[in-house]
This record gives structure tokens, sequence and C-alpha cells, in this order.
């Protein structure tokens, strides 16, 4: 969907390093002016590659790439003006904290007091207004990463990128730093690309979340869209806890589709997503929390028995395991509440859910 | 509340009633005596190999015992003597009983001393010393008739130099001065000042070579850090490749290629940029001794200065970069200031080889090419001076740790990585 006001733009990118692999296959991506556009997928997908093409560290193999409309490919990164956070951050360590943030005012001749200024501002957006004298190696992983933040923005850029900003703090901090971003992100109306493997992060943070796999966007959509309706086996696996089981479609009638499970242990009824017609295989794809015990029978077109094989109890739901259609891996998310039933390992009961919300889609490996 | 009251005031106790500071230092004492053994065989090595042997130095250095053993009458009476009148019957009796109750080597150890002092005194010791035995008083009369310098006062006026236990008649004569008979410290005379001229090149070449050695193998070191393991192995090893052929080797190839019939003065003249009658003098000279010596040391400078490179992180250009430095400007700016700790060091450590260097100059230096250290081996091996030797070593020692000092001051020795 090219726009007007999309300020990225990548056209037809394909990478590859070794001239026998491509790392990124056919990347077509349009990041809007104000977005907050995350890559997310395992490692070694290809985020990083796609983010050092566009700060112009890595040439593109085929394609271009649009800056406000601008190809860029032969622009060399430092007249690119894109901000960027590294994964490890890259503060220069024999530079103070604020000779650090004043180096790409320097670089741009900006004078001694504006540079000041603005060096002070940029440390008072990120808490650290009394760490201008350390050195970076005197600062903790959280105060590094602020460092690192304040850096990018200090000369005022319309993007930053972040390649695994908060990779390597712990989980409290993480979570402190992803809103503190977030903040950031919308005060200063940035376009921000940010790249990350943590699917909770991406869920947190992002306008859109792109989701790589195999050099491969696999969706690019907003956090709801791709955790309830995910187009792909992948995806459904990947972001969010899944059910599923595989299987041949029997019969096809609208967007509701028959498939009986591999085995002939059952027969679900399903959406039609992302699956061709009769006789093609399927993988069916269903959220734990989306799955009934004990429903009124005939309520559901899913009904089927369940043997309770393990509880984890986990305060506001048990999760619970339990073997349904010969899998013996299907978790159920109990809430803990008055009304629902309370079961001990070994029950057998009824679980049932709706053809809506269980996806047939492509056939996974 | 009630637990213990003996504890608030008294020694803290262990359960079974032992004060707590003894039990510690019962369950310290096996750790600290297995740390000792650990640290025993390097402390041993360490004095054998270091401590002992520059002990020994320092001692020999100033060290004039010898001939005060050899000859204690004699000074005993040269202490007596005004110094103007005739030498008396006394002084000559004195010397005649130290010779005949010394034995025989010591008497020519001494006299090869005495020589240092005032040159003439060996062979008048020699020949006076061969007819001691058929010598009969009055003594004056027979050491005259055995050599008649005894005449001439200056050899008993030079007795002056030597008549102290200790010495810095050695350190005088390493930076071409010397004691007159007053033990006053004068300049030597024109002809026989050698070893300033020498002190001052040795620490022009030292630091031509570091300077040289610098400008080579960064680049070399940068290429090292940077390129793809494949490559920058077998770069590495073209590096060592000199660690593992013999240093003769490499100097004669040096030879082949650099002296007037060599390699290059051929290749020049076939090319037409110089004439045949205008080869250039590349060896046995100056020029020889820099070039050489730059070539063995490469490797002291490269290694220190890629295992500095070789951690910082690349992503730190690239953020340079990206912030809007060009990569010129980010060289400058980011990397280079984080590869000082690793020229310190290695500058240091070519500074430190050189100065004491000795071979290369022997074989290659010719006469305008010499150092130091060919002088304190020529004193070693030739003339048998140790003294002089060891005062030279010493100050050798001397001017290393000063330059350390210096280095210490300005960059700091804890910013030092040897990789
Ligand atoms: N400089 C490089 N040279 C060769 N291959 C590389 C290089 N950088 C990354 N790769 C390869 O490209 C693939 C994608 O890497 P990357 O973009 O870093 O993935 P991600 O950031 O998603 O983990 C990986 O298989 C990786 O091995
Ligand atoms: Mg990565």
């Amino acid at each position: 969907m090219p726009s007007e006001n999309s300020l990225v733009r990548f056209v037809d990118i394909q990478k590859s390093y070794d001239g026998d692999a491509l790392v990124v296959k056919n990347l077509n991506l349009d990041v809007a002016k104000g977005e907050f556009l995350t890559m997310l997928g395992p490692s070694g997908s290809g985020k990083t590659t796609c983010l050092m093409m566009l700060a112009g560290f890595e040439p593109a193999t085929h394609g271009e790439i649009f800056l406000n409309e601008h190809p860029i490919n032969r622009v060399p990164p430092h007249k690119r003006g894109i901000g960027m956070v590294f994964q490890n951050y890259a503060l220069f360590p024999h530079m103070t904290v604020a000779e650090n943030l004043a180096f790409p005012l320097e670089v741009r001749n900006i004078d001694k007091s504006e540079r000041e200024q603005r060096v002070n501002r940029a440390l008072d957006m990120v808490q650290l207004g009394a760490f201008g004298d350390r050195r970076p190696a005197q600062l903790s992983g959280g105060q590094a990463q602020r460092v690192a933040v304040a850096r990018s923005l200090v000369f005022d850029p319309d993007l930053v990128l972040m390649d695994e900003p908060l990779g390597a703090l712990d989980k409290n901090l993480r979570e402190q730093m992803q809103y503190e971003i977030k903040h950031i992100h919308e005060n200063l109306g940035l376009t921000v690309v940010y790249v990350t493997h943590d699917q909770s992060e991406a869920l947190t943070m992002s306008n859109r979340i792109a989701v790589f796999d195999d050099g491969i966007i696999q969706q690019c959509d907003p956090p709801p869209v791709l955790y309830e309706e995910p187009n792909n086996a992948f995806v459904a696996g990947f972001i969010g806890e899944n059910n599923r089981f595989v299987g041949k479609v029997v019969e096809e009638d609208g967007d509701v589709v028959k498939v009986e499970v591999d085995n002939n242990v059952g027969t679900v009824i399903a959406k039609k997503v992302n699956v061709g017609g009769i006789g093609s295989r399927s993988t069916l794809s269903l959220r734990p929390e989306r799955v009934t015990v004990n429903p009124e029978p005939g309520s559901l077109p899913n009904i089927f028995s369940g043997l309770a094989e393990e509880l984890i109890y986990l305060g506001d739901h048990i999760r619970t395991r339990f073997t349904v259609l010969g899998h013996d891996d299907f978790i159920v998310k109990i809430p803990n509440s008055a009304v629902h039933a309370h079961l001990k390992e070994g029950d057998t009961v009824n679980i049932g859910w709706n053809a809506e919300d269980c996806r047939a889609l492509d056939p996974s490996d | 509340m009630s637990t213990a009251p003996a504890t608030i005031d008294g020694p803290l106790l262990t359960a079974d009633g032992v004060p707590l500071k003894a039990s510690l230092e019962k369950s310290l004492r096996r750790s600290k005596l297995r740390a000792l053994l650990l640290v025993a065989p390097p402390l041993l090595f360490l004095i054998f190999l270091f401590v002992i042997p520059i002990g020994n130095m320092l001692t020999r250095s100033v060290d004039d015992k010898l001939i005060n053993n050899v000859l204690p009458q004699t000074f005993e009476a040269f202490e007596a003597w005004d110094k103007e009148s005739e030498p008396s019957e006394a002084m000559f009796e004195a010397l005649y009983n130290d010779l005949k109750s010394a034995e025989k080597t010591d008497i020519g150890k001494a006299s090869v001393r005495m020589n240092y002092a005032l040159p003439g005194w060996r062979s008048l010791v020699k020949r006076t010393a061969r007819k001691i035995k058929k010598m009969e008083p009055p003594y004056k009369e027979a050491f005259v008739k055995a050599d008649d310098r005894w005449l001439d006062n200056t050899y008993w006026l030079s007795l002056g130099i030597m008549k102290d236990k200790r010495t810095l008649g050695y350190y005088w004569n390493a930076i071409d001065r010397t004691y007159d008979f007053d033990k006053n410290v004068i300049h030597q005379p024109d002809e026989r000042k050698v070893y300033n001229l020498l002190w001052w090149r040795t620490i022009l070449v030292s630091i031509l070579v570091t300077i040289a050695c610098l400008i080579l193998a960064y680049p070399v070191a940068y290429l090292l850090a940077t390129l793809p393991m494949r490559i920058s192995n077998l770069l590495m090893i073209c590096v060592l490749m000199p660690f593992w052929t013999s240093l003769l080797v490499r100097i004669v190839a040096w030879m082949i290629m650099l002296q007037q019939n060599g390699v290059v003065n051929d290749t020049l003249v076939a090319a037409g940029i110089i004439s045949d009658d205008n080869r250039l003098a590349m060896m046995y000279n100056f020029n020889g001794t820099i070039i050489v010596m730059t070539q063995i040391l490469l490797p002291f400078m490269i290694l220190p200065i890629y295992s500095v490179m070789k951690t910082i992180p690349p992503s730190l250009m690239k953020a340079a970069q990206n912030l809007g430095a060009t990569p010129t400007l980010a060289f400058i700016r980011v990397y280079m200031p984080q590869t000082i700790p690793g020229i310190g060091a290695g500058c240091i450590l070519v500074f430190i080889v050189a100065i004491g260097y000795y071979i290369t100059p022997e074989l290659v230096g010719g006469k305008d090419g010499r150092l130091i250290g060919n002088m304190v081996a020529y004193h070693m091996q030739r003339s048998l001076n140790w003294g002089l030797a060891a005062a030279m070593g010493t100050i050798l020692l001397g001017v290393i740790l000063l330059f350390y000092w210096v280095y210490d001051k300005i960059i700091g020795i804890d910013n030092m990585k040897m990789g």
C-alpha cells in the first residue's frame, strides 16, 4: 500500500551475503511516518540484515530502498540521518556520556552552546541528567541503554532504528524500558523501526508487526490482528500459544471447512483462512483461551471428550493439559473463578470450541 | 538477649570456645601454605634468572675490591705519601710485600684493572712481578732496575683513583668521563671519546625504529583485526613467519637484498633509476641497522596493537558513521583513541628491545651503525672489562626505566595491553 505518507519503503529487496543463499527474499514493506513498526522473527531470519540495509551498512543485492521517497541505495550511512540504537549499545568507551551525546552534534558543526543545551535536553529526556560525566563503563545496563537511546535521538532524526535494544536487560527493566521507549516515540512523533525476537515486546510496543521467517515477511499487521487472525501456521505458532491439529479438508461450505484430523481420530469444523479445496491438507490452529470446558451439549460445533493430564496453577487461571483427539499436548486455560469446573488430573470431561476460533491454515512443514 | 553475655565484651568465640581469630587463622593457614607452594616455582625462577643476575651486575659495576685486596699494604703506604715527594722506600717495600704474597692470577687481574686507570700499568706490573723473586732491599733500586718507569710518579699517583673499594669510575667511563688522580670527574681526552656518541645514536636508532615500526604495523594490525577470518589468518602467518625463521637467516637475506651489489641496487640500476656508480649504501651503515631492526622488531609492534584492535567492536565504527561522521572522521575520533593502549605497549616493547639490540648492528651496522649493545658485548667478550660492561648495562636499564616512567605519566601503565 504505497502512500504519500510512507517514510521508508522497501521495494523488492533481496540480500545475499555469500551469493549462494538469500538471507532476505523479496522484501516489500512500507513504514508510515510516525509509525512504530516492529520486525519480529526468530534469530537468523534476516531482521538485522534489513536494518543494516536501511542504515546503509549493507548494500541490497537487489531492489531499492526509499527514504522520504528518495532512493537511498547510493547514500552513504553518514548522510542518511537515521538514528540507530545498536544491539550492544555501541557507546564510545573513551568518551563520557555527554561527549557521546555531543558527538553527532559536533560532526554536524553545531556550536558549543547549542550542543550543550541539546545534550542536556536529551539526557533529561532519559532521566540521566546527572550522569553526563560518567564513562559508559560506569553505567548499569539500563543506564547504558538509555544513553544509547538518547544518543540516537539527540540530532533529531525522523527515523530511529533499534536492533534488539533491550535484549541484554533483565525482565523488570526490560518492561520499564519498553514503556519509556514507547512514550518517547509518542511524545516526539518519531518513526521507529524496531527489531526483536520477543513476541510480548512486539505486542506491547508496536503499531504494526512484521513477522519474519526465513527472509520473508509472513504477515504484517497490527498486534490484535496478528494475534487473533494469523494468516499462516508459522505466525499462529510464533505469536502466542496455540493448539494444533493436522488433517485433510473433507468438506467445504463457504468459509467453513470440515477437516478430518490425521489417524481418523475425529472431524473438526473450522474457519477457512488459508487452505485449498477438498482434499488439501491443513493445520488447524486454536488459542487455548478460546476453549470451553463442559459446554452445554449442542452449543458448540466442536465438542470432544478430553482427559485432563496435568494441571498447573497460575493464580488467575489454571493451565490444563488434555489429551484430545489423540493429541496429548492440548492446552486449555481455565479461568480461576467460582463458576468454572474444578478438575483433577485424570478426569474426563467434554471440551468444545467455536468454528470461528479454529482457523484452518496452510499445512506447516 | 540472654545468650552468651561473655561474647559482648571479650573476644568472639566459636561454638567450642576457641577465639574466633585463632580459629580463622588456623583455617586459613592451609590455604596460605598452598598459595605459597604455588608461587614458589615462579618466584625461584624470578630470583635465579632475574634478581640475582641483575644484582650481580649492579655490584660488579661499582666493585673495586679486588685491587684493594691484592695490594693492601701498598694502598696504606700510598695514603701516608704526600703525593709530591719522590716515592719512598717504604712504599716500594709495601708493594714488594703485596706482590710477593699475592696469587699470580690475582696480580694479573689487578694489573688489568690498574691499566684502566692508567695505560701502562699492566706491562709495568707484569715485568716487575717476573723479577720479584730475586729482588733484594733496597727495593726502590731493585724496582727501578726491573723497569725504569718506576721513576715516573704518575703511576703512583694513579693509585688514588683505585683506593676505594667502591667506585663510580665505570659509570663515568661509560659516558666518556674519567677521574683525575684526585678523583675529580673530568672529560676524557677527545681521542678517547667514543661512548656518548654511541649512547645518542642508540637512543636515536631506537626511536626511529619504534616510529618506523609503528607506521608499518598500524595498517597491518588493522587489516589483521578487520579482514575476514580466512584471509586474516593467512596474513597472521605472514606476520609470524619471521619468528619461525632464524634471526641470522633473516639478516643474511637482508644483506643479499640491500648490499652494494644486492638485489635492490641491481634492480634500480637495471631500471635506470640510479647509475651504476651511484649505488645506494643501504647496508653496513646506519641505514642498514634501521632497516633490518625495523623488520625484525615489527611483530612486537603488530601483535599488541592487533590484540587491542581485535577487542574493538565493529559496531562502534558503524555507530559513529550512523551518527554522521565520515568514515575517516569515525576512524580518527572513535577507532584510533581506543588503540592507544596497544600503541603504547607496542612502542615500549619495541623501544626496550631496540635499545639493547646488538646482533643486528653487529652484522649489518658497519662502523656508523654500531650501538651501545655492541660495546657491552665487546667489553664482555674481548676486553673483559666487565665492570664497564656492567655499568653500561645498568645505565641501559636505567634509561628503560626512565622511559617506562615517562610512559606511565603520559598514558598510564594500567592502560597497557600486551594482548
Ligand atoms: N555479515 C554477514 N556475513 C555473512 N552472513 C551473515 C552476515 N550477517 C548475517 N548473516 C547471515 O544472515 C542470516 C540473517 O542474519 P540476521 O540478519 O543477523 O538475522 P537476525 O537479526 O534476524 O537474527 C543469518 O543466517 C546469518 O548467518
Ligand atoms: Mg539480529
